[in-house]
Formats: C-alpha cells, sequence, structure tokens
C-alpha cells in the first residue's frame, strides 16, 4: 500500500509510560523514537500492522500554550477523547492475556450481536474497545 | 476552573465502574474509595469534572441500559426493572416517564413499530449515543411539570 493512512496519533500524559503499556502490556513494537529538544516523535505499531503507526504524544509547551496544555490533560484523564478499537482473534484470550499483565479494563469480555467485545483503558485515560474479528 | 489530572483520572476510574456495573449501590462511599478521595471531595469533584452529581449520572446509565433491554430484548419489564437496579417497579417506571418522557411500555412499543439495523456501530457507542441527558436532577424535572412529585432521587440509585 502506497497510500492511505500512515499514523493517528494519541494524547497520553507521560510518553514513558505510555511506552511502556503499548510494548509491554499490549505487545506493540516501536516504529519511530525521536528527540529534538524536549520534543518526542514516538509512534508504536501493532505487530501485524506494518503500514500504520500510532503516535503517542504529549500536549506540551511550546507547541501549545499552556492553558490548551493544561485543557487537553484534563480532557485525556476524564477519557474525553475518541474511541479507539483494537481487533483481535480471540476476544477472551486477549482479555486473560493483558488483564494478566495489569491492563486496566472498563468492562470484561461480552457476547453481543455474534461478536465478543471488551474494553480497556491506556494509563492517561484513552479508552478501547476490543473486538473480536468476525470469521 | 482547571482539576488536577491525576485526580481526574483517578475519578474516570470511579466513572467506568459505574458504567460496568449500573446496577449495582453506588453510594458516594465506594466511589470515592474508588477514586482514593475523601466523600465530601469526591461528590464536588466528579460534578465538577463530569457535568452532573455521581448519583444522577448512575441514573442516566440506568435508564439508558433498560431502553437498550426494552429495545433488543424480549425480557418483561418487572425483570428489566431489577436486572437495571431498582427495587420496585413503580419508581422504576416513575422515573423512566420523569426522564424519557414516556413508559418503558410506551417506548418499547415505538421501537418495535420502527425498527433500525444499527448493528454496524459497535455497541457500546451505540448505546451512549442514546443516554438521556439528565442535566437538571429528576426532581426538578417534576417539579418543572406540574404534576410531578418531589422524591429525592438519591433514594432510587444508591
Amino acid at each position: 500500500m502506497t497510500q492511505g493512512i500512515g499514523m493517528v496519533g494519541l494524547y497520553v500524559r507521560d510518553q514513558d509510560e505510555a511506552l511502556a503499556f503499548y510494548v509491554e502490556k499490549l505487545g506493540f513494537r516501536v516504529h519511530t523514537d525521536v528527540k529534538n529538544g524536549s520534543y518526542r516523535w514516538l509512534t508504536v505499531q501493532h505487530p501485524e500492522q506494518p503500514s500504520f503507526q500510532l503516535g503517542l504524544f504529549s500536549p506540551e509547551q511550546p507547541m501549545l500554550d499552556a492553558g490548551t496544555v493544561q485543557a487537553l490533560r484534563e480532557v485525556v484523564a476524564k477519557g474525553g477523547m475518541p474511541p479507539l478499537l483494537l481487533a483481535v482473534d480471540d476476544c477472551r484470550a486477549a482479555y486473560d492475556r493483558m488483564r494478566a499483565r495489569g491492563v486496566e479494563f472498563t468492562q470484561e469480555p461480552m457476547e453481543r450481536f455474534g461478536t465478543v467485545d471488551a474494553g480497556f483503558r491506556d494509563p492517561s485515560g484513552n479508552g478501547w474497545k476490543m473486538i473480536q474479528a468476525q470469521r | 476552573m482547571s482539576q488536577d489530572p491525576e485526580l481526574l483520572r483517578r475519578l474516570l476510574r470511579a466513572k467506568d465502574r459505574m458504567d460496568a456495573a449500573s446496577h449495582e449501590k453506588w453510594p458516594v462511599q465506594r466511589l470515592a474509595r474508588v477514586s482514593g478521595v475523601s466523600e465530601a471531595h469526591f461528590a464536588r469533584s466528579f460534578k465538577e469534572a463530569f457535568g452532573v452529581p455521581p448519583h444522577r449520572y448512575l441514573l442516566t446509565r440506568r435508564i439508558e441500559r433498560a431502553t437498550a433491554l426494552l429495545r433488543d430484548t424480549d425480557l418483561a419489564i418487572t425483570e428489566i426493572a431489577f436486572q437495571t437496579g431498582w427495587s420496585s417497579l413503580g419508581t422504576f417506571g416513575r422515573t423512566f416517564r420523569d426522564v424519557t418522557g414516556e413508559s418503558p411500555g410506551e417506548l418499547r412499543s415505538r421501537e418495535r413499530a420502527a425498527p433500525r439495523e444499527p448493528e454496524c456501530v459497535p455497541v457500546c457507542y451505540l448505546s451512549a449515543a442514546y443516554r438521556p441527558d439528565l442535566t437538571i436532577a429528576v426532581s426538578e424535572k417534576r417539579r418543572q411539570q406540574a404534576d410531578g412529585t418531589n422524591e429525592s432521587e438519591e433514594m432510587e440509585v444508591t
């Protein structure tokens, strides 16, 4: 694929904490981790999805003014960012594995509409829905 | 008015717990423990963060869930009242009407008459879209409608 969406970014409260979460608990891989002064461009990838990167960014000055930084940190912590969706082959197995690693689940696996879904949050408050892919 | 993001993240945890088990009793003491703050601090901070007091948030979740069960299942209304956390069918019916403007039976009939096919939207986001927007207390809503009563909503949801 040469055209399409290459990266979508999330706001996180702490990039080190987010990196540990997405890599160690979710099994993602680091794609890019570079610093320019205090600015850190950090992206991760799902191991089975090489054409897509998930950016983990911290709202900070001087890219944003102090008031906007505070507002964004509050919105993220309140779970106000848009929904995220992780497709898995086996929702219950993924739930067991991730829960054992300390992922904060907000909803246990539930069977409905012909599939199984669960819900979890990253440490910052971003909410993920985990849905078993329909086969 | 700005709030500490670390506190907000812990308040979100209490909100998540209510979402996951809205049929359970959630007195402020229990919620405050989830968030690791004092009861007085919890109630004030939650309302500031999420715009409604915790008990009213819980009420909207219960109504939302009852609405989904009325629409998507054939469960008896008594059973739905019980499953969504009410101990009395009368209180459920009255509160449901006060919040949504129609009785549980009326909502069910109306939804059945106009079936939709909403399954392409992941279920939870869909249900959030149907969440009642309770910007005022149910008791206040009742007062605004001339025939209302002045029961305390806290009694119904904790």
